[in-house]
């Protein structure tokens, strides 16, 4: 195989995108294997939880561009091959239909939903194969997309980010999960981040109503308060009065668990302020990020679960550290799983309320997992992918159709497999990306703006970076570099109602989108319908014959602010603890499909797809014994 | 090789943190003082050696006596294109500088000699034992060494020709957790020896095995009546080859189309590692390692296929009490 295969290996010209996890091992197997000529594209810098497996980079190349020190380091060991990299975004505008034109073939190593789907599209405008991956743990998966002969990245549905439902995270947390959206999402955004954000936080104190000072917010810090003063009262507001309070809706906790509020004093008694005082001449070095409360209060093991008295310490002084050492981020912070009193505090956040209802606490390590959405890497399932990947490519490049195949690299064997090769799907003729097949956008037309259309949709479910929009021959809307007359008009269109826009978007009219670099074009067919469920369609518009995400709609942010923040509604999303970074499929995930009937594609798709459906339970991956006949049939022996 | 002992420092938890979240810390604790050798530094080997470093176990030892060949550079990373640096090194020695830059928390060691010269005491030195590059009956007795050791040495071995990859594995009696929904289960799995798997009678095995382990056998069965080392086989031998497995057939009783003359043909026309498929196997050993160090997960028992041209990754249970199923 090798020598049959080395002309067309030295003549390719091929694309990496992602030199972390994968795109490593995926070099340094390119390079083994003959390749002479490749680019690699990455953003990303280097950091220390990357040295474990991505073995290309040394603790001296720590905050080095991924991309360059990959490069160098595969030049060490063959360096009479071309490799040029590139530290940027796929996404920026050079890297464009003519960009990928150049290329044999397109390998990816990517680490998220949107760049994928980014380069899915410039793949098929530019007509070049793609051959997509992903690992999370010891699970991984390899696929080949052809442009007309496979599906391709978006004919079927992703796992989107997991939800919450508001209410739960506001009044009703039941799993560890919920407090840390709670202690990230609300009360670290509240205190350190952008003010102007809507919180569901109720910012109201017990002494607003009674007294005559009009307190509007308690989380307003005066410049003279005292920072330890401070302190206690948004403890005792957060984790004592809204929990008195939340206790006072008796209907609430009829069939729950009634929470206990904490309050500073209880926790801490008086040695809180002679603490706090103490400690200012520690770790004062200048790099905010290396401030931390864990080391200025002497603890050292991010493994150990701290006492309800050391969380209630640690966030006391973190959220003094911020205020004394890093005043200047204040308002502008947004977490960070790499800002350690970031995690530190959003760490002692979550678990003091998850003392108060009752929740397992855990450990930094675990906190942090957690609310970074960490994904769980090693190198070997790297290696095997990588592995795989070229084996793939080179078919690809020997345009040998019939042995494409898709692989799961599985933990538990299936059937004897660890490695389980399937024959890859048509292309879904229902897709709008690789086919021109149009959406359908329930929508009232008398209410939403268009601006609604564009963001909501256009933008966050199509996956379009600059779009235009057209109603027949008429533009209604433009992004990017356009003239200065024009943005005042699409301005003015972006805050119409869609029926009484210049050219009125009414029940049946067929709007055209269009995105010049991704080379996309699709077509929206209006539907008006008058009313929206507030709570299962809270963007106030359907879209349907489109690939939606398998579990929810929004990511966490929006979920949580999504408004009405009140009653008990059913939960849309699926909850797991083990939130896995998007895009990362199991062959669980990948193949389950909504049962929405407006969803399906041909019956013969459907089948395929119950063939793979298996069942996920926790981490644990399960076979479902009955489905793998169809494998059987599918796989050449 | 139990869990407890010092924890894990900050810098440790710092540069494993990913896989500490797959694996937990108890098991980082358990890699941290395993003690691996490796016998034959070729491609396969190189990958499982970076794995394994790269997971933090406690040492590494690497045999390979060979000076730097045209073949061996171009299938191994660890060996730098650098002519003045080999100044009459060892494949071993080389590969050792590349190892210790991976990972400065392990360390990097070598040893001289020939695999048959290597005592029993000396393999009990090790929780883990990897040979490549070696005889069929290299192996039996290696294996046979690790089994009288005092502790309980985990023996593997590891062969790529062309496309195509094996691995064998002895835990011999092996106890190990796995969770299973909300329960932690205790499951205990009897290994035979190398000698032992090999001398299952062909005509007992299951129907669908793996066409690569026969392929093997009739391959290593050749090197060894023509007193070859391990891979030296060429087009020129593949007449003999393949008269050699009608030989066995017969004698096995196992009809000849499972062992196609195109799979044996293959296999003695590119001996050379293709570096994708050392990828593939080297990750897949590096994880069942990792597993029998850690106790965690389900291993292999006993031997591990993949073959590019089909994509398939298989495990084989070739043992006496799983014969005719």
């Amino acid at each position: 195989m090798a020598s049959s295969s080395s002309s067309v290996i030295k003549d390719a010209k091929v694309l990496m995108v992602g030199a972390g996890g994968i795109g490593c091992e995926l070099l340094k197997t390119l390079a083994l294997s003959g390749f002479a000529d490749i680019h690699i594209i990455d953003m990303d810098t280097i950091e220390v939880s990357n040295l474990n497996r991505q073995f290309l980079f040394r603790q001296s190349h720590v905050g080095q561009s991924k991309a360059k020190v990959a490069r160098d380091a595969v030049l060490k060991f063959r360096p009479k091959i071309n490799i040029t990299s590139y530290h940027a975004n796929v996404k920026d505008p050079d890297f464009n239909v003519d960009f990928f034109k150049q290329f044999n073939v397109v390998l990816n190593g990517l680490d998220n939903l949107d760049a994928r789907r980014h380069v899915n599209r410039l793949c098929l405008a530019a007509d070049v194969p793609l051959v997509e991956s992903g690992t999370t743990g010891f699970l991984g998966q390899v696929t080949v997309h052809v442009k007309g002969r496979t599906e391709c990245y978006e004919c079927h549905p992703k796992p989107a980010p997991k939800t919450y439902p508001v209410c739960t995270i506001t009044s009703t947390p039941s799993k560890f999960v919920h407090c840390i959206v709670w202690a990230k999402d609300l009360l670290f955004t509240k205190l350190f981040g952008d003010k102007n954000q809507d919180n569901d936080l109720n910012v109201r104190s017990s002494d607003a109503a009674s007294s005559s000072k009009n307190v509007d917010d308690i989380f307003e810090h005066s410049k003279d308060e005292d920072i330890a003063q401070y302190g206690k009262k948004i403890f005792d507001h957060v984790f004592g009065y809204n929990i008195e309070l939340a206790l006072s809706n008796e209907e609430t906790w009829k069939n729950r668990n009634r929470p206990k509020p904490i309050y500073s004093k209880d926790v801490l008694s008086d040695e809180l302020s002679k603490q706090n005082g103490n400690l200012d001449n520690d770790n004062a070095c200048g790099d905010g990020l290396s401030v931390s409360a864990m080391s200025s209060l002497g603890m050292k093991n991010p493994q150990d679960v701290w006492s309800l008295r050391e969380n209630s310490r640690i966030l006391l002084e973190a959220l003094r550290l911020f205020f004394t050492k890093r005043e200047k981020e204040i308002g502008n912070l947004c977490f960070d799983k790499d800002d350690q009193l970031a995690v530190e505090f959003v760490t002692a956040a979550a678990n003091i309320r998850a003392a108060s209802f009752g929740i397992p606490l855990h450990s930094l390590f675990e906190a942090k997992g957690i609310a970074g959405n960490i994904v769980h890497a090693v190198a070997t399932t790297n290696a095997v992918i990588a592995g795989l990947i070229v084996i793939e490519a080179i078919k690809v490049l020997k345009n040998d159709i019939k042995s494409y195949r898709m692989t799961y690299c599985l933990e538990h064997p299936s059937r004897n497999l660890l490695l389980m090769p399937v024959e890859p799907f048509e292309p879904n003729k229902s897709c709008y990306v690789c086919s021109e097949s149009p959406v359908l956008l329930e929508i009232n037309t008398n209410h939403s703006k268009l601006k609604d259309v564009v963001e909501k949709i256009i933008k966050a479910k199509l996956g379009m970076s600059l779009p235009l929009v057209m109603n027949a021959s008429n533009l209604l809307y433009e992004a990017g570099d356009i003239e200065e007359d024009m943005v005042a008009i699409y301005n003015a269109n972006l805050e119409k109602v869609l029926a009484e826009l210049p050219s009125p978007v009414t029940n049946g009219t067929m709007l055209t989108v269009e995105d010049f670099q991704q080379e996309l074009k699709c077509n929206i067919n209006i539907k008006h319908r008058e009313e929206f469920d507030e709570e299962k369609e809270p963007d106030g518009m359907v879209l349907s014959g489109w690939t939606q995400p398998v579990s929810a709609e929004d990511n966490n942010e929006e979920s949580v602010s999504n408004g009405a923040n009140t009653s008990d509604a059913p939960a849309t999303a699926v909850e797991s603890e083990n939130d896995d970074d998007i895009g990362i499929v199991s062959p669980v995930k990948k193949r389950k499909l909504p049962d929405d009937s407006e969803n399906s594609n041909t019956a013969d798709d459907a089948r395929h797809h119950k063939q793979l459906q298996v069942i996920d339970d926790e981490d644990d991956l399960v076979m479902l014994d009955g489905n793998l006949d169809g494998f059987k049939k599918r796989r050449v022996s | 090789m139990d869990g407890d002992g010092e924890e894990l420092t900050a810098q440790e938890t710092a540069l494993y943190d990913r896989q500490i979240r797959v694996w937990g810390a108890d098991a980082q604790r358990r890699l941290s003082k395993a003690h691996v050798l490796v016998y034959g530094m070729k491609g396969t080997i190189a990958e499982f050696c970076k794995n394994i470093v790269l997971a933090g176990v406690g040492s590494l030892t690497l045999i390979d006596d060979r000076l730097v060949t045209e073949e061996a550079l171009s299938v191994n990373f660890l060996i730098p294109p650098d002519e003045n640096v080999y100044s009459g090194k060892t494949i071993a020695q080389l590969c050792c500088d590349s190892l210790k830059d991976f990972n400065p928390m392990v360390r990097v060691f070598v040893e001289k000699g020939d695999l048959s010269s290597f005592d029993v005491e000396f393999f009990g030195k090790f929780d883990v034992v990897v040979v490549s590059c070696s005889s069929r009956s290299a192996k039996k007795l290696a294996n046979e060494k690790c089994r009288k050791a005092s502790k309980r040495v985990a023996f593997y071995t590891v062969e790529c020709r062309d496309s195509c990859g094996e691995i064998f594995v002895d835990l011999q009696d092996y106890k190990y957790s796995k969770k299973k929904l909300e329960e932690t289960i205790e499951c205990h799995l009897k290994y035979p020896s190398f000698e032992d798997a090999l001398s299952v009678p062909w005509s007992a095995l299951h129907r669908r095995m793996s066409k690569l382990y026969f392929a093997m056998r009739v391959i290593e069965k050749f090197e060894e009546a023509e007193g070859r080392s391990a891979g030296d086989v060429s087009d020129a031998d593949l007449s003999s080859v393949l008269k050699l497995k009608k030989e066995l057939c017969t004698a096995q009783s196992l009809n000849e189309s499972h062992v196609p003359d195109t799979l044996l043909e293959r296999l003695v026309a590119d001996t050379t590692e293709f570096p994708p498929v050392s990828a593939v196997i080297g990750g897949i050993l590096g994880q069942e390692v990792i597993k029998a160090i850690s106790g965690k997960g389900d291993p292999i028992k006993n031997f591990f296929y993949f073959d590019a041209s089909d994509g398939k990754g298989v495990i084989e249970d070739i043992s006496d009490s799983n014969t005719g199923k």
